[in-house]
């Protein structure tokens, strides 16, 4: 039997996405949000699980964000993770996704020799699927990202289907190597209570910007950050509308004509 | 270049790199341990440090001189050598981007008997095209690609690379973007440029709740993935006055760790995204036969049908018919959505439809205000009494 050491990456966002922008200030509105674990991030975790199950193999989860963060890692131990790591530090604040990947480069170099990396698909407030694929390049090893279906594990390579809109592709992966899965891979399980007591007071490792090796401060949080925020706003809606409010035959005549118009019939 | 660093936080001086060091390039300085020049990054100390205290490191980030980096560059997606249509969408765009800041416009093609595919890309207005041919890169694999990736931009250094938001462009892009040490901004749906060459980039966030303004101020080339159907395609030219420059693939960019066993087509008819004419369906729909009724409207426009993600997650629409952020960006001729409140999540994937028709019972719903054409009315009253003027009307013309 070979056994698997896969390593989780799971993020803390806010529980909802329905966030609004002052409109005189520019500044999003934050107050009374709260947060959870990354909803994509649940389908990572139940990959990694069934993995352990099937080779026997272990699970460590890791996060980058603020101290509060290390709520989601004691939520992955109550589904099954085996250790859990939080990077946290005042000078990791601002991170774009350079910065976050290789701030999650630097924090899992330390964890000793592992087999496979599983992300989310991506996030629900950064949204940009882009975290996973950038910090296997800073270890250096293969993604596969969009994995729909794991179809093989053996000691020396996992085999996988991979969702590229119109086609879908069979790849085969050494170890270590990465993946993001898409939420439909496998079910995720519910928190099960034994486990919750069984697990209350497990430590969450904590990793500050002191314990990495590279103290370059220029490749961490708003200094490491490539991409600068300049602005948000609203989404526009659209001008020059027409409503029609009347009864379903003038209205539907009215539909008529329009697609007649434009050809469309 | 790297190097090997020392964390004195985590070394407790055991020695022990000291002594498996091959090139005796390592010793202790006091309560230190150094690393001299006679390292050469054998990385074996790396890996026997018992305190992982050793570590590897990319030299710092210099900032850039921006007028060294010129150009827009566009990434050809193709599958099997037909080219993805966002391809000729960026292409429109960068030509913009470019004439604002007199830059040239230029493509990477890489992939397996591609040279006829990369003709056509001359009708369109690009200055250079640039071809990498192996039976290697006939199909997309990440490593390998942005081995060829790399190597284009670093012979032509532009300032600008655009990248389909497609699975392949996002699952490219960050690996390439990283390698270069440079930002990415995933997912655009506006691009401008300033004199500077700064690429100001808009992407929605949130979920769409939010639109972010983004630049990449101090780092080069500057990244972008746009979305498909959201940029206007490129118009041909009369006279074609671009360039092919074939690269030559050195072998050891080749070596890839992923095997493709196989790549299988999906098997559906052509994807709510192509289509011309949507009637989309939403939660105002009550029973999963009642889609017939807009099944049979779509048919009759020469259409397809699409829905909001409730009706995808009760099982009633295959989830390729989701329109919206976690469904499909569409930009149809005409849309007619029934049933559907507008949240933005579905809004988001369907705004830049060129003639938007929402039906709604609700005077406040949000897809009122977000369509050109907002009917206030009961779609189980309005879409039947259009069914049959369409009908009556093909009738009457067929006597
Ligand atoms: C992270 C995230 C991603 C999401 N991604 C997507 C996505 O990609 N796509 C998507 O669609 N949603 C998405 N959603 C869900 C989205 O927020 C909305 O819940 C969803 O779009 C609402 O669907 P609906 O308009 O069909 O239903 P509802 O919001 O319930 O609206 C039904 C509408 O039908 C009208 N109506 C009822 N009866 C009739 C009638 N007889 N005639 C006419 N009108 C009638 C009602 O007035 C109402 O406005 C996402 C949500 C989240 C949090
Ligand atoms: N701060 C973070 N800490 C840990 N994992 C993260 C973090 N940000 C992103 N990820 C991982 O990267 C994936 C993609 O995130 P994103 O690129 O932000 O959409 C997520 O699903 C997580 O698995």
């Amino acid at each position: 039997m070979f056994q698997l050491k896969i390593i989780v990456c799971i993020k803390q966002v806010p529980a909802t996405s329905s966030v609004e922008i002052d409109p005189t200030t520019g500044v999003l509105k934050r107050e009374g949000v709260e947060s959870k674990m990354n909803p994509y991030d649940l389908y990572a975790l139940e990959t990694a699980l069934r993995l352990k199950e099937k080779t026997e193999g272990s699970i460590t989860t890791v996060t980058m964000g603020p101290p509060q963060a290390q709520s989601v890692i004691e939520e992955s131990f109550i589904l099954g993770a085996d250790q859990g790591y939080l990077f946290s530090d005042r000078k990791f604040a601002g991170s774009d996704v350079l910065a976050t990947a290789y701030t999650l480069s630097q924090g899992i170099g330390l964890l000793g020799e592992f087999d496979l990396i599983v992300c989310g698909k991506q996030t629900t407030d950064g949204d940009t699927a882009q975290v996973g694929p950038e910090l296997a390049e800073f270890l250096g090893i293969p993604h596969v990202t969009w994995v729909r279906e794991i179809t093989e594990v053996t000691a020396d390579k996992i085999v996988v289907k991979q969702d590229l809109g119109n086609s879908y592709a069979i790849l085969e992966l050494p170890y270590p190597s990465l993946l993001t899965v898409e939420k439909d891979i496998f079910q995720p399980r519910l928190p099960s209570y034994r486990r919750k007591l069984l697990t209350a007071g497990q430590q969450v490792k904590v990793f500050t910007f002191s314990d990495f090796i590279d103290h370059n401060e220029q490749k961490y949080g708003l200094n490491g950050s490539a991409t600068q925020v300049e602005r948000i706003f609203p989404p526009l809606t659209k001008q020059d509308q027409t409503c029609w409010e009347e009864p379903a035959p003038v209205v539907a005549e009215k539909i008529y004509e329009l697609i007649k118009d434009r050809n469309f019939i | 270049m790297a190097v090997l660093v020392i964390n004195n936080n985590r070394c407790n001086l055991c020695g022990q790199c000291i002594m498996v060091c091959p090139f005796k390039a390592i010793s202790r300085q006091n309560d230190k341990i150094e690393i001299d020049a006679g390292c050469k990054m054998c990385k074996i100390c790396l890996k026997n440090c018992p305190e992982k205290a050793i570590g590897l490191i990319d030299e710092r980030r210099t900032t850039v001189n921006k007028e060294e980096w010129r150009g827009i560059l566009v990434f050809v997606e193709h599958l099997a050598g037909n080219i993805h249509p966002v391809t000729i969408e960026l292409i429109g765009k960068a030509r913009e981007l470019a004439d604002a800041v007199r830059h040239p416009v230029y493509c990477l093609f890489m992939g397996h008997g591609i040279s006829q595919q990369a003709q056509k890309l001359l009708r369109y207005p690009v200055d250079r095209v640039f071809v990498y041919e192996d039976q290697e890169l006939a199909y997309f694999r990440v490593d390998t690609y942005a081995n060829i990736f790399e190597d284009c931009l670093r012979k032509v250094k532009p300032s600008i690379v655009l990248v389909g938001a497609t699975s392949v462009g996002r699952s490219l892009a960050p690996r390439v973007a990283a390698r270069f040490r440079t930002g990415l901004t995933a997912d655009c749906t506006t691009l401008e440029i300033r004199a500077n060459t700064d690429l100001v980039q808009i992407r929605p966030a949130f979920g769409g709740n939010i639109m972010a303004q983004i630049i990449t101020p101090d780092a080069r080339p500057q990244f972008a993935t746009v979305r498909y159907k959201v940029m206007t395609p490129a118009q041909q030219l009369t006279i074609p006055r671009g360039s092919i420059e074939n690269c030559s693939v050195s072998p050891d960019k080749l070596k890839s760790e992923l095997i493709l066993r196989q790549v299988v087509m999906k098997e559906e008819l052509p994807g709510i995204s192509e289509a011309e004419v949507l009637v989309a369906a939403g939660r105002g729909v009550r029973e999963q036969k009642d889609l017939a009724l807009l099944e049979e409207l779509a048919t009759l426009l020469g259409g397809q049908l699409a829905a909001t993600r409730p009706l995808v997650e009760m099982g009633w629409v295959h989830y390729t018919r989701q329109i919206g952020l976690s469904g499909r960006t569409v930009k149809p001729k005409l849309i007619i959505t029934c049933g559907v409140s507008g949240a933005v999540q579905f809004s988001a994937g369907m705004n830049a439809s060129e003639c938007i028709v929402a039906i709604n019972q609700d005077r406040n719903a949000p897809i009122l205000a977000q369509a050109h054409y907002g009917v206030v009315g009961d779609l189980y009253e309005v879409i039947p009494l259009l069914l049959e003027k369409i009908k009556g009307v093909r009738e009457t013309n067929a006597l």
